[in-house]
């Protein structure tokens, strides 16, 4: 049986509509399941396909599952697609324990793309999550996507850098199976490459 | 291989709690499955319409939920095994069936399933559709985990067939969509044969001896559910608190009590068949409890059916000398008792209120920490029409219309993706958004006052599906009492908010199969209703149509057609052309236009580049519909084809 740090190990994906929030949740759900893990996922999207929050609890444990909802203060790892998603997610969620992998490519609310409101500086939201959290790597995750043919494998190129965090107990090779029977010709192709990428990318990624 | 086909009892596998749903129905033999989309419920229907071919049942998206409803109960008088699933909305609109139903039983497995959405994260509104098992006296039952969720459903089949009575199981979004562990069982393969018998017969008359009849089959209900495995005590033989909960109540209780540190002094009893309520077995777990607290979703109906039994003479001895919940104000949220989504940190609140625990220590959020050095708004992300939306542009037509027309023309709203004619990117125009069909019965009210000095035009905007689901009777009441109003259908070619269902318009069944297509002009036109289509992509022939539609004082239908911009992308992926922003023509705040791409038309792919001064295109959501580049006052958007990598 693969051993936890922390039993329930509660992970939270923070984004928003259309990146690709559920499919990162559930890589890493059924990785932890192929090693003997249990697995509950809440995911809170309402009609999110529209632009709006998604929040995927990921909570994982060695014995009894536990509710789709993580207690406030309790979250011990955020993957954070979308810097003021992250932001409002650490604050709820997180404790002073917390360990933040954060994308810092802003996706623009329509309230600031109509001018109404200010995007925050990203230099401010980095400091607050530097300075509160245990701590916090930034990685370029869109870019390196592109890189690898396919800009929306964004969330894939995370998961791989969540997977070489050290932070999760599950092998490298679980996340790779799922990623194979999940996908086929193409799409298999270049979700295995942004997870490689995404994997090799994160130790040179401290913020 | 898809996990709903793995036919291995005892295997583990991960499933969403709708698709746990559905395995529950096909490990009971399900034959006939019904539903119109909704969330979260939607996922019920199309795992079973994707295992159709492997185990052999039917599924069918119908036209509604009554519908839904009256099929599978067809199917049950045949004596085959049935389900029909809706979210609490299709609740209301089945009703009807349900409640004349019920009086006359049912001999095939009848369930039905219904997915509430507390706090209305999906929805219009919150409500609590347990409270119909009361009014429609039918069993309930409430899964409190993804494993019950399977196996409730399964149950619920045998349990209306020894009743002959509907089964009611309710799920909520806590559990039909979030995903865990489920342990697979076994699949009945007992070959059916649907046939009705002439001794058969199923009416509601006289309803008073039926009623009574029903009432006895809920008593039967009671006496099994005292030995049901779905109600259980954990927590000490003695225990300060007792806390009564189900469904997702339950796994916020154990979490609180585990936040808390309190094992030792509460214990949980969980109900899983919550109406009938199991008499005996509460009344044993009653007695001797000093304190009860009840814990559960939306509005407090275990807590006043609780209530409602202890007043009975037989259990006045086990009543509590304080029974806490909703009622008491002790489990509450931050709108208050019985309003809002619950969860672990609202019950570890309500734990500690029970046991008069001052402070209690809980891990404390960042938010507390974090707040003093937060000098900035964090923008709120409001819900927006995909980039490449249709929608924007029949909104954008529509806005322009009203504005000619000048007479302050209402745009009445309804329920779908363009529901968010409420807010920003449809430019705040839709004045009413209530339930499906809600817009055309407005509008042909509202129509009808001109006697009373109303002179305000109205433009009544449904969706394709709603069309069917809801407006043909409406539409057919404005063309007999002679209602003047546009209607406005804007037809995307699929039920798009719930994630893309086939309807009766598109020609496509749940399975998949060639359906004819049912068009919209045609039946309005059978109505005698004139009708006209356009593309909203064609912003000035639309415009124009739109306009001199709303200045006749007649009945009219306009069906503004063009797929939906997501389905089209999935479909055919994107255009092989690049849309960008010329630079050089760009010249932002001076070009008198007022930031139009960003700051008026609203799609979420235009941006604006604040240190270039210029505007830009977001490739990652961009969908290259490209009608930006048109409606540019500067002609600084441009289109170029080319292939483009993705």
């Amino acid at each position: 049986m693969t051993a936890l740090r922390k039993d329930p190990f509660n992970l939270i994906i923070a984004g928003v509509g259309g990146q690709g929030n559920i499919l990162a949740s559930q890589l890493v759900a059924q990785a932890a399941l192929a090693e003997g893990l249990n697995a509950t996922i809440g995911e809170t999207y309402g009609v999110s396909q529209r632009g709006g929050s998604v929040m995927s609890h990921v909570r994982l444990t060695a014995g009894t599952p536990v509710g789709p909802l993580i207690p406030q203060g309790e979250a011990d790892l955020l993957i954070g697609f979308e810097p003021i998603e992250t932001l409002q997610v650490a604050m709820d969620f997180g404790s002073p324990q917390l360990r933040v992998i954060l994308n810092p490519r802003p996706v623009y609310p329509i309230s600031v793309l109509s001018g109404d409101l200010a995007y925050p500086p990203m230099e401010r939201i980095l400091d607050l999550l530097r300075g509160h959290a245990a701590d916090l790597s930034t990685l370029p995750a869109t870019d390196i996507a592109r890189e690898a043919g396919e800009i929306r494998a964004m969330n894939v190129v995370m998961v791989g850098a969540l997977a070489s965090a050290g932070l999760l107990p599950m092998d490298k090779e679980s996340y790779l199976r799922v990623i194979r029977d999940q996908f086929r010709g193409r799409a298999r192709e270049i979700n295995q490459r942004a997870f490689e990428t995404g994997y090799e990318a994160l130790p040179s990624a401290h913020a | 291989m898809d996990p709903l086909e793995i036919d291995e009892p005892g295997r583990r596998v991960l499933l969403m709690g709708n698709e746990a749903i559905a395995r529950g129905a096909i490990e009971a033999g399900v034959r006939y499955c019904a539903a119109y989309p909704g969330s979260p419920s939607s996922e019920i229907l199309a795992s079973l319409a994707r295992t159709a071919p492997r185990f052999g049942h039917y599924a069918e998206w119908s036209t509604n939920e009554k519908v839904a409803l009256e099929g599978a109960c067809g199917a049950a008088y045949t004596g085959l095994r049935a389900m029909a699933t809706m979210k609490q909305n299709g609740v209301n609109v089945a009703s009807d069936i349900l409640t004349a139903m019920s009086l006359a039983g049912n001999p095939g497995g009848l369930v039905l399933v219904v997915c509430d959405d507390p706090g209305g994260i999906s929805s219009t509104n919150e409500v609590d559709t347990r409270n119909y098992a009361r009014l429609a006296d039918v069993p309930l039952l409430e899964p409190a985990t993804f494993q019950e969720a399977k196996d409730m459903v399964r149950w619920a089949f045998s349990l209306s067939e020894e009743l002959e009575l509907i089964c009611m199981v309710r799920s909520v979004t806590r559990i039909s969509h979030a995903r865990g562990v489920v342990e697979l069982g076994p699949i009945e393969k007992v070959a059916r044969t649907a046939v009705m018998k002439p001794e058969q017969r199923y009416g509601s008359l006289p309803p008073c001896p039926n009623h009574a009849e029903v009432k006895d089959k809920l008593r039967r209900a009671a006496e099994i559910y005292e030995s049901s495995p779905f109600n259980r005590y954990a927590g000490p033989e003695r225990p300060e608190l007792l806390v009564v909960t189900c469904g997702t109540g339950w796994w916020y209780s154990t979490e609180a009590i585990r936040m808390l540190g309190v094992a030792e002094r509460v214990g949980v009893l969980k109900l899983g068949t919550t109406w009938p309520l199991p008499e005996a077995l509460l009344k044993r777990h009653l007695e001797g409890a000093s304190s009860v607290l009840v814990i559960e979703e939306s509005d407090p109906v275990l807590e006043y059916n609780l209530k409602a039994l202890l007043s009975k003479e037989a259990l006045r001895a086990a009543a509590p000398s304080r029974l806490l919940g909703k009622v008491t104000g002790t489990v509450r949220g931050a709108y208050g008792p019985g309003v809002g989504e619950m969860n672990p940190n609202l019950a570890a609140d309500a734990v500690a209120r029970a046991l008069e625990i001052e402070a209690p220590s809980l891990p404390k959020p960042l938010r507390e920490s974090m707040q003093a050095e937060i000098d900035f708004e964090i923008p709120k992300r409001e819900v927006a029409f995909c980039p490449g939306c249709p929608h924007r542009a029949s909104y954008w037509v529509m806005k322009n219309v009203l504005r000619l027309d000048g007479r302050d023309g209402l745009l009445i709203g309804d329920i779908g993706c363009y529901t968010l004619g409420f807010g920003r990117t449809g430019y705040y125009l839709s004045r009413t958004m209530h339930c499906m069909g809600s817009a055309i019965g407005f509008s042909s009210g509202m129509a009808k006052l001109a006697g009373f000095g109303f002179s305000q035009p109205t433009i009544a905007v449904v969706g394709d599906s709603t069309f069917f689901h809801a407006c043909l009777p409406g539409l057919v009441n404005a063309r007999y009492n002679r209602s003047p109003f546009l209607c406005v259908v804007l037809d995307n070619s699929a039920t798009a908010m719930t994630g893309f269902q086939p309807h009766p318009g598109t020609g496509k069944t749940a399975l998949g199969e060639e359906a004819p297509r049912l068009s919209i002009e045609s039946l309005c036109a059978g109505m005698g209703i004139p009708v006209q289509i356009v593309d909203p992509f064609d912003v000035p022939a639309a415009t124009r149509l739109l306009y001199r539609a709303l200045q006749k004082n007649e009945l009219q239908v306009v069906v503004m057609r063009h797929k939906c911009a997501v389905l089209q992308g999935r479909e055919e992926g994107l255009p092989a052309r690049r849309v960008w922003v010329d630079a050089e023509k760009c010249i932002g705040e001076q070009c008198g236009c007022n930031r139009f791409c960003s700051a008026a038309f609203g799609c979420p792919a235009l941006i604006w580049d604040k240190e270039k001064e210029c505007a830009a295109i977001d490739e990652v959501i961009c969908s290259r519909c490209g009608l930006c580049a048109e409606l540019c006052p500067g002609g600084a958007i441009r289109i170029t084809e080319e292939e483009v990598q993705p």
